[in-house]
């Protein structure tokens, strides 16, 4: 009993453990996706969340702990970020055909997300912090909480902020796409990205390789778009 | 495979150096992108060395957020206090934005007959 217990303080100290277990849960979690068809409901990130979530309560270990070995899962979102390109350029000659739709989707997308977050939060009687923090929600992580702290939102809301959004997005783009009845992968794809941002993306290659294509450039514009829209929506808001 | 593993941390890499040395408001990676596609754009060979290992990155994008998405969990006494506007925010507002973009991006396409570009149907 002595040695398992200091086997176990040895390995719960060490990314190993943790590297183990972020893979493990995810390989789980995409087996009960793929077994119940993907799903939109039975989206990988948050049963793979959820599976680890339990896993650190049930062995109280603290998330610095965690994150020490999980941190090199999390180190490849920036070289998949950059691999967004393949796709995006094996597609070129359809997004060059389609660059007024994007772009008009992009306008009134953008706009829509940062002014109805706010919006619903501030006449649900959300602090200003809040609505300030909300307004970069549809955003990838490091330009969402650079907007936030840009202009005077909390960063470290922000980034939780965008990790639900993503997690809602991921699971309510399929049956809304359904019950407004767009069946294109471009048009569908490309909402993913923009509202929903990396997790969106993911399910969205999940679903089909070009609607995963039109939602990295989504993601990829609102970025820009966000940044440009949040401090002059916030100047006629103030 | 290792080639194409250099060539997406390159980018990442002179992404970051862009990003921090011109001092813009985008994070690295974003800029890496971008500059990824133009090298693509105008050296189309490198594309077949690099593709099967981006998309293969792609494929389990899912996986990449699960760390940062498990320290959501961690931060639920920051959002606590005011749960129900904010929920209430994040879901109409990410619903909405579905709707909006889904829907003007297929009435621009048809109105530029463009239907035929906007994909097979889902």
């Amino acid at each position: 009993m002595e040695n398992v217990f200091q086997l176990w303080v040895y390995l719960s100290a060490s990314p190993l453990l943790w590297l183990t277990v972020t893979l493990g849960a995810y390989l789980l979690a995409e087996t009960i996706a793929r077994a119940a068809r993907y799903a939109a409901l039975a989206n990988p990130v948050l049963i793979a969340v959820a599976l680890v979530a339990l896993l650190l309560h049930l062995t109280r270990t603290a998330y610095p702990t965690y994150f020490a070995g999980a941190q090199f899962v999390h180190f490849l979102l920036g070289p998949a970020t950059v691999a967004l390109a393949v796709p995006l350029v094996r597609e070129a000659a359809r997004v060059r055909r389609l660059i007024l739709p994007v772009l008009a989707a992009l306008a009134a997308g953008s706009t829509t997300a940062i002014v109805t977050a706010m919006g619903v939060a501030w006449a649900l009687g959300a602090t200003p912090e809040v609505v300030v923090s909300l307004a970069p929600k549809s955003v990838t992580t490091p330009i969402a909480m650079g907007i936030a702290a840009a202009n005077g939102g909390v960063p470290a809301l922000t980034a939780v902020f965008v990790l639900m959004t993503g997690v809602i997005g991921g699971i309510s783009v399929t049956p809304l796409m359904n019950l407004l009845r767009v069946r294109d992968y471009t048009a569908r794809g490309f909402a993913a990205g923009l509202a929903s941002h990396g997790i969106g993306t993911a399910r969205a290659f999940q679903v089909n390789r070009l609607a995963g294509t039109f939602a990295g450039l989504a993601l990829a514009l609102n970025g820009l778009a966000t940044s440009l829209l949040v401090p002059l929506i916030l100047a006629l808001w103030r | 495979m290792l080639r194409a593993l250099f060539a997406l941390l390159f980018f990442q890499l002179a992404g970051e150096v862009t990003a921090r040395g011109l001092d813009l408001p985008v994070p690295g990676p974003v800029i890496g992108f971008v500059l990824l596609a133009l090298l693509l754009a105008a050296w189309p060979a490198a594309r077949r060395e690099i593709e099967p290992v981006a998309d293969g990155l792609l494929r389990h994008l899912s996986l990449l957020f699960v760390p940062a998405a498990v320290g959501v969990i961690q931060q639920w006494g920051l959002v606590r206090t005011q749960a129900l506007p904010i929920g209430v925010a994040l879901v109409v507002s990410t619903w909405a934005a579905l709707a909006v973009t889904a829907l003007v991006f297929r009435a621009v396409a048809r109105r530029l007959g463009l239907a035929d570009a906007i994909g097979e149907a889902g």
